[in-house]
């Protein structure tokens, strides 16, 4: 057995400030919605404006992260693998089948994983700051600018929240099918996942493959002794 | 290193959601910070001139119009002021919703309480600013018809007759009242304003008696022990004419008396407060309810009126807090108190049924309060946008000619049997013809009663700010204060039923889509080594 550092320190505070906040939005949120009284009609409002603020800084970071460190490839859809991906969890999985998808450094998600984060972090998660922020400020006039009518905002805003529930109920189950109940959990917390072996040689093959992308050769020197011969060629042409 | 992640996030989310919760709690204020306004504390209550030593007011007058003669030879000119007012013509020139600019007043518009005040002048004008008014022939123009005094006694002891067009009553001493005048104070606007409609807080349901000494949980403006403030100190009065008006009887957006004058529009130090401010008056959620003490009148059937005792005496019988329920001279009442407001959309616009319209809806919309949640941005028509307000809705049951469609003003109060009017004779025939015939509109000789309806936008009895509406009182499912209020989307209150089912359907299925892939793993979990990991999976 091994371990993979997986899940780097910034990915983990994103992910747990963001698991945090969704708990907390939605909480506040149905409050907001009318579904039930908690915290108080005004704690409600104000603590999931303050709440979607934090979001969106959050968010921003996020963004600066991911496309400073390339980490945005691991988003990026794909159909392979998605059929044995949906076998597995159908049928494999009660069948002491294998993951499909094995775990790597540059590709740490499954081709559900990817197009559902995907589907989360370019749709619903930027609809539902989109919409809020909607409503928290155009309501009223600002300046002119104003949403005739916060029918639309606030329906977009529902639909999201709910979808967003669905996602978390399904997240939180799918947290238990890693190699054991709480592998994938624990990975979340520290970082580091534990593998077989080999598992642990796959996942880390290719960033050692990749690797050879930050070494070049330096051939700079061939091309330079080109130019400047086409120069002296120049020169003696027009001498 | 892991260590010190875990740590940090052990540590760092309590604090976010800290931060998230805490960002607001310092912002409280709770102090009121006002402007154009003189605190009682630095007020200077002291009169720049003795009346008692000016010989011309100690001099035994001829009569009541003598006095304002007196006031005006020192106060020169001040009647042209007085001219100007509607509390002297009892109208005043305003352009009405598609029409043109008209003389609106107590001429044209009647009102579902007593009516109106057209042939029966001498009684009515008790509330009239002059000396005089009984009928047609009264001369406007006549500065020593103006009564300076029932507004200006500071002893308490004036008084206008009953049934004499408005002189002072034969029990007032003139010099005595003359020599203690003042500024307006509580009680000479309340004894028009508080008892119009024919007894307290009849008509306004925010306006009565109590407030000449009351808590600060009744107004906190006139509470004695606060601010104890007066009428003028909010209708600021600029040569003799008063901002603020009713309208009952007015329709433009135009010299109003608004709680923004001294509190400016953004009085919370919080932003989603003041933000309210733009689409909700003041007074919604700061006059939760009116009528705080004695009861107002709610509903009036005039067509009940007319039951005489056996011996052909007119009677009234009072309901069990002693408020008129029946009288033979004006019909049946309903009374209430701590009432909770209507609420409607308003822009500060409002039409009326004047006496020569037809009457095209029932309950005939006596005036109406014009604005709509889409009253806004480029569909405003005022200079405001509307805002939700409270409104005492006064309903009734009134005569109405059903051959013409047009409501009726019947004479109601004479001196004399036989003239028609309807408190002496008690015949609605005779009264219509009588009342119409004096203002020259027509009436066909049949009569019926017909359902009004009457608003009245709530601006006094402001409570404290601990008593005002919480958020829940309108954001919420049921019993929202506004569930009448619904041409927009109220957060709390509204949802779209499709969205909801099917929301809450997607969940549903979620979970059972999990328990049921849950119950085949358990079910099959020999056949899975992941849950026999489960036992030893920490080798």
């Amino acid at each position: 057995m091994k371990k993979v550092y997986l899940y780097k320190g910034f990915e983990r505070f994103w992910h747990w400030t963001q698991s945090l906040l969704i708990f907390f939005l939605m909480l506040t949120g149905f409050e907001i919605h009318g579904t039930y009284q908690l915290v108080g009609y005004e704690n409600a409002v104000r603590w999931h404006d303050n709440a979607g603020w934090a979001f969106l800084i959050l968010i921003v970071f996020t963004i600066f992260w991911h496309v400073t460190t390339g980490e945005w490839r691991q988003y990026v859809p794909t159909l392979t693998n998605m059929k044995a991906q949906m076998n597995y969890y159908l049928i494999g999985i009660f069948n002491n089948a294998p993951h499909p998808t094995g775990k790597r450094l540059l590709s740490k998600l499954n081709p559900i994983q990817r197009l559902t984060y995907f589907a989360l972090n370019i749709l619903i998660i930027p609809v539902m700051l989109l919409s809020g922020f909607l409503y928290l400020y155009f309501n009223y006039p600002i300046q002119g600018i104003e949403i005739n009518s916060l029918m639309p905002i606030a329906y977009i805003h529902t639909v999201g929240a709910y979808v967003l529930i669905t996602f978390v109920i399904i997240h939180l189950y799918l947290i238990t099918t890693g190699r054991t109940l709480t592998s994938n959990l624990i990975a979340m917390i520290t970082g580091w996942e534990e593998m077989d072996e080999h598992e642990a040689e796959e996942a880390v093959q290719d960033v050692i493959d990749n690797a050879s992308q930050y070494v070049k050769p330096v051939n700079g020197d061939k091309k330079k002794k080109k130019k400047k011969k086409k120069k002296k060629d120049k020169k003696d042409k027009t001498d | 290193m892991r260590k010190f992640y875990v740590i940090a996030f052990i540590l760092f989310l309590p604090l976010l959601l800290l931060a998230v919760i805490q960002l607001n709690d310092s912002l409280n204020d709770p102090g009121v910070t006002v402007y154009n306004y003189t605190k009682k504390a630095d007020r200077n209550t002291k009169p720049s001139v003795d009346h008692t030593k000016f010989d011309i007011l100690n001099e035994p007058f001829a009569d009541a119009h003598a006095v304002t003669a007196a006031c005006l030879s020192c106060h020169n000119n001040r009647h042209e002021e007085i001219m100007e007012t509607s509390h002297w013509r009892w109208q005043r020139n305003e352009v009405l919703n598609g029409r043109e600019k008209t003389a609106l007043g107590k001429k044209n518009i009647l009102n579902n309480f007593c009516i109106g005040v057209s042939g029966s002048e001498a009684t009515c004008t008790r509330c009239h600013i002059g000396y005089g008014w009984a009928d047609k022939d009264f001369d406007f123009e006549e500065p020593t018809n103006i009564d300076c005094l029932v507004c200006h006694d500071k002893t308490g002891s004036y008084k206008k007759g009953r049934g004499n067009g408005g002189y002072p009553d034969a029990s007032v001493n003139l010099n005595y009242v003359s020599t203690h005048v003042g500024s307006p104070g509580r009680d000479n606007c309340g004894v028009c304003h508080f008892w119009g409609g024919g007894g307290n807080n009849v008509k306004h349901g925010d306006l009565e008696k109590a407030l000449l000494e009351c808590s600060r949980e009744v107004d906190v403006h006139m509470a004695i022990e606060g601010e104890d403030m007066s009428c003028v100190d909010c209708h600021v009065t600029e040569k003799h004419q008063m901002a603020g008006k009713l309208y009952a009887l007015s329709s433009e957006n135009t010299s109003r008396a608004t709680c923004e004058q001294c509190h400016t529009n953004k009085p919370h130090q919080d932003k989603i407060l003041d933000d309210h401010n733009l689409r909700v008056a003041c007074q919604t959620c700061h006059i939760p309810v009116y009528a705080k003490v004695n009861d107002t009148k709610m509903y009036w059937d005039w067509s009940s009126a007319g039951e005489l005792d056996e011996n052909g005496h007119p009677f009234h019988t009072p309901d069990v807090d002693g408020n008129h329920k029946y009288m033979s001279i004006k019909g049946t009442f309903v009374w209430a108190n701590n009432v909770i407001p209507e609420y409607y959309w308003f822009n500060g616009i409002a039409d009326h049924q004047l006496i020569t319209d037809k009457i095209d809806t029932i309950p005939v919309q006596m005036n109406s309060l014009d604005g709509s949640y889409r009253d806004k941005g480029k569909y405003q028509k005022s200079r405001q946008p509307s805002k939700i307000w409270p409104v005492k809705v006064h309903r009734g049951k009134q005569i109405y000619d059903p051959v013409n469609m047009t409501l009726i003003q019947p004479k109601l109060w004479d001196k004399e049997e036989g003239k028609g009017a309807y408190w002496v004779d008690f015949d609605w025939n005779a009264a219509s013809e009588a009342g119409m015939a004096y203002i020259g509109l027509p009436y066909s000789g049949e009569y019926d009663f017909v359902e009004t309806e009457m608003y009245w936008p709530l601006s006094h009895m402001v409570s404290p700010a601990s008593h005002s509406l919480k958020c829940i009182d309108c954001h919420t499912r049921s019993d929202s204060r506004l569930e009448n209020l619904t041409d927009f989307y109220l957060p709390g209150r509204d949802n779209n039923m499709k969205i909801e089912a099917s929301g809450i359907t997607l969940i549903f299925l979620a979970f059972i889509g999990v328990m049921v892939h849950l119950i085949c793993r358990i079910i099959y979990r020999k056949r899975c080594p992941l849950n026999q990991k489960l036992q030893g999976g920490n080798e």
